[in-house]
């Protein structure tokens, strides 16, 4: 890449005061300078990030613990989604340099090929993350309880399938005792079985020991759950209480496992009511408040940066097939649209450590 | 019709040969195939060694060092600031490094000490 700055300027290439600063075109120089503002907020939105979970020490979520899920598939692939991504995005930053490569050969059909390739992978990349958010969002089918003794756990293990809901008490819209609710009858107000479950759990109306929990609906209809046993239920302490210690990230006999009573304290705290799922601004399963704040801030503000990207991409794309760059001579414009994709990509490679890694 | 002066689009015709550019790709193919692997080493060592063990610290090190690796790759190849003139390049990196470092020196001392830690 050695060559195309030192070459001798054109007259017209000079700017105003017939001099160019570092033999460079005024339009990347000042992109030059509006990325580095953008990388010290991010920069800034980092080194807080450290600083708080820091602060936090144990009772922060761990990235493998957290982020284990991929689309269509149960079971725990740690830190597999998030490195899909962080591929996706390095490739789109590939196809945009050679994208800049074949403007520099004045090849059109090449620079259209590429950026066309850029942003498509933009796009997968938002769509890759709109679904993590999503399952952020909703949470593990566990969530994290708050033990008995006062120590709070998240769970790992195999849930296992709610299978129906056995009317005892008939309410308003599940007529007849015995009357078998499953995801075909169930009305709309209670969504699906799990919906209803975890709705139920968080807001106390979920009783009884794991195997024989009884349940109220929305109408009022009290129902047995019938449910499969749930496969290695280990609760993973958070924050400790009188009797449970933090487990350690590093030993996974810390954990409580199954022999220790893991079922008959989750069942106990579900009960209760003392259950949170997924992640919303004032509570998270995950761990403390500020996570969440933090995790919806940087990589929203991060995602946004990608969508404006997409939206740069995309009136490049326009003007390339219009011809616009190829008139004036040079596809300068694509070369500044690829600095801000690069560091898009540059700011992901370092939420990617600091967010799910470290 | 009179020329417009504020429309002029500067450039430095920085145009290259059908040689040049595939030397270039030939670079930007290596340059994808080390951030690949890095970024590979990294998931791989994140799956596999837990948070708290004896190793953590050295991985946690390693996470820090690879990722300034890659970013240096993505600046210095693919935003071509390794092409671009000396002055431009320290003008671009000084002032940022500046402030980063100090921000990162400021947080580890004053980290600690303002929150309790729980």
């Amino acid at each position: 890449m050695s060559g195309h700055t030192s070459n001798e300027m054109k007259a017209e290439a000079s700017w105003g005061g017939k001099a160019s600063p570092f033999s460079v075109s005024y339009g990347k120089l000042m992109m030059w300078f509006f990325l580095v503002s953008d990388a010290l907020t991010f920069g800034g939105f980092l080194v807080a990030f450290g600083l708080t979970r820091y602060s936090y020490g144990g009772a922060w979520p761990i990235g493998e613990e957290t982020f284990d899920a991929l689309p269509f598939l149960s079971g725990s692939y740690p830190l597999a989604y998030v490195a899909l991504m962080t591929f996706i995005l390095i490739i789109s930053s590939v196809t945009m340099v050679l994208a800049v490569e074949a403007g520099h050969r004045m090849d059109r059909k090449g620079v259209t090929k590429w950026l066309f390739a850029t942003i498509i992978g933009g796009l997968v990349f938002i769509g890759s993350q709109a679904w993590e958010w999503s399952h952020f969002i909703h949470g593990t089918k566990f969530g994290r309880v708050e033990l008995s003794d006062g120590s709070i756990a998240t769970a790992k293990g195999k849930f296992g399938e709610i299978q129906s809901f056995e009317v005892v008490r008939p309410g308003a819209h599940y007529a007849g005792v015995g009357t078998l609710i499953t995801n075909d009858n169930i009305t709309q107000e209670d969504g699906d079985l799990m919906h209803a479950f975890q709705h139920a759990a968080a807001k106390r109306k979920l009783t009884g020991t794991a195997g024989a929990m009884m349940i109220t609906l929305h109408d009022g209809t009290v129902a047995k759950v019938n449910k499969e046993a749930d496969q290695d239920l280990q609760l993973i302490v958070k924050v400790p209480g009188n009797d449970h210690a933090v487990s350690s990230a590093a030993d996974e006999s810390t954990r409580i496992s199954e022999e220790e009573g893991s079922v008959s304290l989750y069942y106990e705290a579900l009960s209760k009511g003392n259950v949170v799922y997924g992640a919303n601004l004032d509570e998270n399963e995950y761990g403390p408040q500020t996570y969440g704040h933090f995790f919806f801030f940087v990589t929203g503000f991060h995602g946004f940066h990608v969508s404006i990207g997409i939206i740069l991409n995309i009136v490049i794309f326009l003007n390339v097939l219009k011809g616009t760059y190829h008139r004036r001579g040079h596809y300068e414009m694509v070369e500044k649209g690829g600095l801000y994709w690069h560091f898009v990509d540059l700011v992901w490679v370092f939420v990617f450590t600091f967010f799910y890694l470290i | 019709m009179e020329e417009r002066d504020d429309i002029i689009e500067y450039s430095l015709y920085n145009h290259h040969s059908e040689e040049e550019g595939k030397k270039q790709r030939k670079k930007i193919w290596k340059v994808t195939l080390i951030l690949s692997i890095v970024t590979a080493v990294e998931v791989l060592f994140g799956a596999m060694v837990k948070q708290g063990s004896s190793m953590w610290l050295t991985v946690k090190v390693l996470f820090i060092v690879l990722t300034v690796i890659k970013a240096a790759y993505i600046v210095l190849t693919f935003m071509h600031l390794g092409d671009e003139k000396k002055t431009l390049k320290w003008i671009v990196l000084l002032p940022y490094l500046i402030f980063m470092i100090y921000l990162i020196f400021i947080g580890l001392t004053e980290g600690a000490a303002l929150f309790p830690r729980m």
